[in-house]
């Protein structure tokens, strides 16, 4: 199914369109009033827009230095081409040790490269501990928000789902409740797991650092209790030094969820004591991001999800209706660069309003790349030959002042002739009331009359 | 002062009355008013869904058309917008184009400098469209934490008797959009319904906006539900309350 018929699916269930539109408007509001907070705001985003350029500018470079220091700090650093070879790296790491039982913080990455179903193949038992992507992964559908990966789901659905999946009593729907019966059953899986793998939001290169931010202490659970630490990164997870950080510590947060700050910023330079720490570095599509300039300031993206928080059209189609693991405005203008036929659809997806592109904590120009998407599908010869030709048929009258006044006044007669239900405009919309005459035919008389 | 007015298509033929409310306008704060009469369509339609290379002849022929005119000025900040951002720069007299061209609410606050005076006994809801907004910063937008500014509303304070009204959301898109508003008809409508209940839960009785093509998308959802709530350019309001 394409974008607009899972988003007219979507809007058909008028009410959870309207609960879905006020939870995630809700998080932007909190981002408004925690932003209005730093009066140094604006300046921050240039800055850390500009630490991003920076990085990506050397992007090689600073990558080798943070392996370098990572492997100093007793660190092993993997590198992966791709997400066949992401998933692979993992699974012969956790076969080699045996590892049958893995638990995992949130990580998009690993969405986006479906290892759960390789390992699952594989026989391995992998739990997400983020709150949020345990309910979908009991619901087995991806993730439909990046931060709130189950913000899709009424508590009452939840209920449900516990209700079948963890015994709790039928009808429950208390959010607290609910959340005590999933760390109680997370905690099991905790004390069980042989490995743990998170994500990473920042790689410092100075250091060979990186840093996982979280709500719920899944990560540092996750990697204290286990002797294995397996993080995944994507390349363009680097920053310079450590002292880039605090820039992008004061604008993540504050743009995904309105806090100040995530309750766990955990810092991981060299494994524990006794244990391992892997790092797995993964491009998956990135570098060729990196080589085409009109695209390549969407990699400085930090995942706060803040544009599809803003976004009237990913509030009112659901995150499910993009079908990629990143939705929204970053996610349209991600995933055509994966695929971009199968996703000729997505940079459609957006009346173009630009809240997205001025809401972005790291100034990601997000509508102007999907207009730029929009033009390179077009040249392409990717989107649907109706568009092509009335693209052609328009340029051609519009081009003929003669032509264009016949065509303005056959539309003002006739269009109104054609059954409402007959075009898209009409199926739910009046066309306007048809003057009779254009506002060139009134100002020729107008002047006459003077 | 001489003044070329560039009438946005679907306005020459939908919305006469905002154009003529723009001409009418100008020229009471003194401004000699042309239409050049060989001009037609900036190209948006065929930009806006990626048809960069059939746009293109009609960025020439804007260029061509305006040539002899100091001041451009446009009763839409879509259509401004695509003059002034995403227009080929390097197509020749572009960039003259691009300097000479402005939105009529921006024309009227920064060079005529007019703050208008006049009497309009009415309880508005002001409606930003996202491309004067936040492409042309006619507003300060609500994302960015920049000292607050609004030349259209800078425009309608002066005016007695009207009441803008406050919304929940002062400027979320309607859901035009462009060729968004057929490609993507379910969700654009759905933008536009929560927008008409914004205002009608503020109580307006009309809906203002500097761009037309938002309030006919607006104004074709508010008479296929039969709601009592009408549009007005911001023109069209402004020309009848200093009458």
């Amino acid at each position: 199914m394409t974008h607009p018929e899972k988003a007219a699916a979507f809007v058909a269930n008028d009410a959870r369109m309207h609960w879905h539109d006020q939870a995630v408007w809700f998080v932007r509001q909190k981002r408004d009033v925690a932003r209005a907070a730093v009066p140094e705001w604006e300046e921050l985003r240039s800055l850390a827009s500009q630490i991003k350029a920076h990085a990506l500018s050397r992007l090689a470079d600073y990558l080798e230095q943070f392996e370098k220091n990572a492997v100093a700090a007793g660190a092993q650093v993997h590198w992966a081409r791709d997400a066949d070879e992401h998933n692979r790296i993992v699974h012969e790491l956790l076969a080699a040790r045996g590892v049958t039982r893995l638990v995992k913080s949130k990580s998009m990455l690993t969405e986006e490269c479906h290892l759960n179903p390789y390992l699952e193949k594989h026989g391995i038992e992998v739990v997400d501990t983020d709150l949020g992507e345990r309910i979908v992964q009991f619901r087995r559908e991806p993730p439909s928000h990046i931060v709130m990966p189950a913000i899709h789901l009424r508590k009452e659905e939840i209920g449900e789902l516990f209700h079948d999946k963890l015994g709790t009593p039928a009808g429950l729907s208390d959010p607290k409740q609910l959340t005590e019966a999933a760390r109680g059953h997370l905690r099991a899986k905790f004390l069980a797991a042989q490995a743990g793998l998170t994500g990473v939001n920042f790689a410092i290169a100075e250091t060979g650092g990186v840093v996982v931010c979280t709500n719920e202490g899944n990560a540092d659970l996750g990697t204290s209790l286990p002797p294995i630490h397996i993080a995944c990164m994507g390349v363009e997870k680097i920053v310079p030094r450590l002292r880039d950080l605090g820039v992008f510590l004061r604008l993540l947060a504050r743009s995904a969820t309105g806090q100040p700050i995530t309750t766990y910023t955990s810092h991981f330079h060299g494994p524990r004591r006794g244990g391992e720490l892997h790092i797995v570095i993964v491009d998956h599509g990135r570098s060729r991001i990196l080589g085409r300039e009109e695209y390549r300031n969407s990699l400085k993206c930090i995942r706060c999800a803040a544009c599809m928080n803003t976004c009237p059209v990913f509030r009112r189609s659901g995150g499910h209706s993009y079908g990629v693991t990143v939705p929204g405005p970053i996610g349209s203008v991600l995933a055509p660069h994966i695929d971009a036929s199968k996703h000729q659809g997505l940079p459609f997806a957006s009346s173009l309003c630009g809240s997205c592109t001025d809401v972005c904590p790291v100034r990601i120009d997000l509508h102007q790349q999907l207009l730029a998407w929009r033009g390179e599908l077009a040249a392409r010869g990717l989107v649907p030959l109706g568009k092509r030709v009335a693209a052609k048929v328009g340029a051609f009258v519009l081009a003929r002042t003669w032509l264009y006044r016949l065509a303005g006044m056959l539309a003002r007669r006739f269009l109104p002739l054609i059954p409402p239900r007959w075009h898209a405009w009409g199926r739910q919309r009046d066309l306007p009331p048809m003057p009779r005459e254009s506002f060139r035919e009134q100002w020729r008389k107008r002047a006459g009359s003077r | 002062m001489d003044v070329a007015l560039f009438v946005p298509c679907y306005v020459d033929q939908l919305y006469p009355r905002a154009g003529l409310a723009a001409a009418e306008l100008l020229e009471r704060h003194g401004a000699r008013v042309h239409f050049p009469e060989a001009q037609t369509c900036c190209g948006q339609p065929m930009a806006n869904a990626g048809f960069f290379d059939e746009a293109r002849p009609l960025a020439r022929k804007m260029v061509e058309v305006f040539e002899p005119y100091d001041h451009v000025v446009c009763p839409s900040g879509s259509c401004t917008s695509m003059v002034r951002n995403h227009f080929d720069r390097s197509l020749p007299g572009v960039e003259a184009l691009r300097a000479k061209t402005r939105e009529l609410c921006e024309f009227l606050h920064d060079v005529l400098k007019i703050r208008p005076q006049g009497r309009f006994p009415h309880r508005v809801g002001l409606h930003q469209s996202c491309h004067g907004l936040r492409e042309l910063r006619l507003g300060s937008g609500s994302e960015r934490l920049v000292p607050p500014f609004d030349k259209v509303r800078a425009l309608l304070q002066g005016i007695e008797g009207l009441q803008l009204v406050e919304l929940a959301r002062p400027d979320e898109c309607c859901g035009f959009g462009g060729t968004f508003a057929v490609s993507e008809d379910a969700v654009s409508c759905a933008m536009g319904r929560d927008r008409i209940a914004d205002h009608e839960r503020g109580g307006a009785e009309i809906i203002a906006g500097a761009d037309m093509s938002c309030l006919m998308h607006l104004e074709g959802l508010l008479r296929r539900d039969g709601k009592p709530l009408r549009v007005m350019h911001v023109a069209e309001l402004l020309a009848e309350a200093t009458a």
